[in-house]
């Protein structure tokens, strides 16, 4: 943390759980008698409960998204730079509820918990969870807290396909959607690179069927690699090009196969960080969640049709060099919108940051982003509080 | 609001879905939702523009129009708008297809080079015109397909198109019995409101 914090920060927040008891039917068929969901908030609910915006995580997300933990903190949440006082979420409007979702590994009921019925970890157990899943145990947690409909849901990638879930299912409990550099399903192509990821950390020696934690051991080397896939669908070419180059440790060619190039350290780096901080089963039921997320497919795969029972506004918005989720993808989900005759407004922002760029500061962005959240505060009446 | 705005206000029929081709700032569509409960979507793609009517609570879609109109379906709503924005396209021609295909009406607006204004500049100055209608000059302007009422009258008879209205907004002689008698001469900003022709409507 900096050491006097900035105007626009939440401050230190500390993450909140709420259990439930009631269990919770699963689309694997399944159902988790009992789960548990850590949480933060930032800025205050107003008397009158419309001023709540649910923010949905990605991938490796979870929810940290704003402001510090300790002072000791190194970074602030992993979605500071659109979440506080004057920022696109502006924490003196709105009431922010952001969760880790069931299967992850930040706290929330997963993997890496006891499962009540073998009284042994979950582990590879755990049952697949879907994006429709997560979004019914949002809902409970929204009963929780005292908000019958979200001020808007916003999500960016995985988030954004919570978000479009959200709108399609539980029409009534929120007023605006905010799906940022996301897909109504995902190709072939990013089901290959997930496959490949989740190859990776299944044929690590050490993943033995997902049970690494009665081994006393984690597949570290297949998350690594995992993540070192995934990490470069995330950035664009350019931006990888810009920040590396074919820029060497060294000033010389070594011909070996140690890290020669600083792409290469850069990537092992972020490998090596990721294999010691996130769980392999929560990984894999994570990418299993983006593989299956397909609304029009139960409409003879008219996503128009699958969007007919939303009555929220809608923003969509993409990045110019996003190859992950490419521009192309949102403009399919609005061409839908607009088919099913929603309110919806769509913006392709120009950015070099690739995928990674809805994570990131930028002005157009936050224009964008911010204007949209200004004319849903004015919508709902809520002045900015002092 | 600008005057050929104001017009094209009183044209659009109440509850209409509407496509507002180069929205810019979304004025037109707001007031429309406002005064008359039309729906519809703005296209625009300046990014000013775009966070204007973001702002506002108008629908907005970033989209190129040179790209065409592809993303819509036949008939996709009642009636297409495109104010100061025809003269810019790369075909001009095309897009007044591609208007009459997603909706049976059209409502298009553009600067008249015949203005007896641009006239009397081109004529004597030897220049080409700058006006307030015209306010670029030759090298950056983006008006790289300039007409005259009379040009896009022909365009439509080519076409089979029908002109079910016309008018001119925002010259000096707006009202005057003139530009009504004279609109290719005296008119500086040309509206003209275009149904299918009957070709169409049938086929």
């Amino acid at each position: 943390m900096p050491e006097t914090l900035p105007a626009d920060s939440v401050g230190l927040v500390t993450p909140q759980q709420a259990r439930f008891d009631e269990p919770l039917p699963l689309a694997c068929g399944k159902t988790l008698p009992a789960y548990e969901l850590v949480y933060e908030t930032y800025g205050e609910l107003n008397a009158e409960r419309s001023n709540a915006v649910l923010i949905c995580h990605a991938l490796s997300g979870h929810h940290h998204a704003a402001g510090y933990h300790s002072p000791d903190d190194r970074k602030p949440g992993w979605w500071d730079a659109h979440i506080g006082p004057g920022k696109a979420i502006d924490t003196d409007r709105f009431f922010v509820v952001s969760l880790n979702n069931l299967g992850g590994c930040h706290g929330s009921t997963g993997p890496c918990h006891i499962n009540p019925e073998t009284g042994r970890l979950w582990g590879p157990e755990f049952p697949v969870m879907t994006v429709g899943d997560w979004v019914d145990s949002q809902v409970r947690l929204a009963d929780r807290l005292g908000i019958e409909r979200f001020a808007a849901v916003v999500g960016g990638s995985l988030g954004g396909m919570q978000v479009l879930q959200w709108a399609m299912r539980y029409p009534e409990r929120i007023a605006n959607a905010v799906v940022i550099a996301a897909t109504p399903r995902l190709t072939a192509q990013n089901i290959a690179f997930n496959e490949v990821a989740r190859q990776a950390i299944r044929s690590d020696p050490d993943f033995h069927g997902g049970w690494y934690a009665a081994h006393d051991t984690v597949p570290r080397r297949g998350l690594k690699l995992a993540r070192m896939v995934g990490h470069i669908t995330y950035l664009s070419e350019h931006s990888m090009g810009a920040k590396f180059g074919r820029d060497l440790r060294s000033d010389e060619l070594n011909f070996g196969y140690d890290v020669e190039f600083q792409v290469e350290s850069y990537l092992r780096y972020q490998g090596d960080a990721f294999s010691t901080a996130f769980d392999a089963n929560t990984y894999l039921l994570m990418t299993k969640a983006l593989d299956y997320f397909d609304p029009a497919a139960d409409h003879q795969g008219d996503l128009a049709a699958a969007l007919a029972p939303a009555s929220c506004r809608f923003l969509v918005v993409s990045f110019s060099t996003d190859w992950r989720f490419t521009p192309e993808r949102s403009r399919e989900l609005v061409d839908a919108l607009m088919r099913a005759r929603k309110p919806v407004s769509y913006a392709a922002i120009d950015s070099p940051h690739g995928h990674d760029a809805f994570l990131l500061p930028d002005q157009r962005y936050g224009a964008v982003f911010g204007g949209f959240m200004k004319r849903v505060a004015r919508d709902l009446g809520l002045e900015e509080r002092h | 609001m600008r005057p050929d705005l104001t017009l094209i206000h009183r044209w659009v029929p109440e509850g209409a879905q509407v496509l507002d081709l180069a929205c810019g700032d979304g004025t037109l569509l707001d007031a429309l939702a406002r005064d008359k409960g039309v729906t519809g979507y703005g296209l625009e793609i300046d990014p000013d523009g775009i966070t204007a009517c973001l702002e506002r609570g108008v629908n907005v879609i970033e989209q190129d129009l040179d790209q065409g109109l592809a993303n819509f379906d036949d008939d996709a709503c009642d009636l297409v708008i495109m104010t100061q924005a025809l003269q810019a396209l790369r075909r001009p021609d095309r897009m007044l297809d591609e208007m009459l295909r997603v909706a049976s009406e059209a409502i298009i607006t553009f600067p008249n080079f015949a203005y007896w204004r641009h006239r009397l500049y081109l004529g004597f100055k030897g220049f080409m015109p700058v006006s307030r209608s015209l306010p670029y000059a030759w090298y950056d302007t983006p008006n790289i397909h300039l007409s005259t009422f009379n040009d896009f009258e022909r365009l439509c008879t080519d076409k089979g198109l029908v002109i079910t209205d016309r008018a001119v907004g925002r010259g000096d002689h707006e009202s005057h019995w003139s530009s009504r008698l004279w609109p290719n001469l005296f008119g500086e900003i040309a509206i003209f409101r275009v149904g299918r022709g009957e070709a169409r409507r049938h086929g």
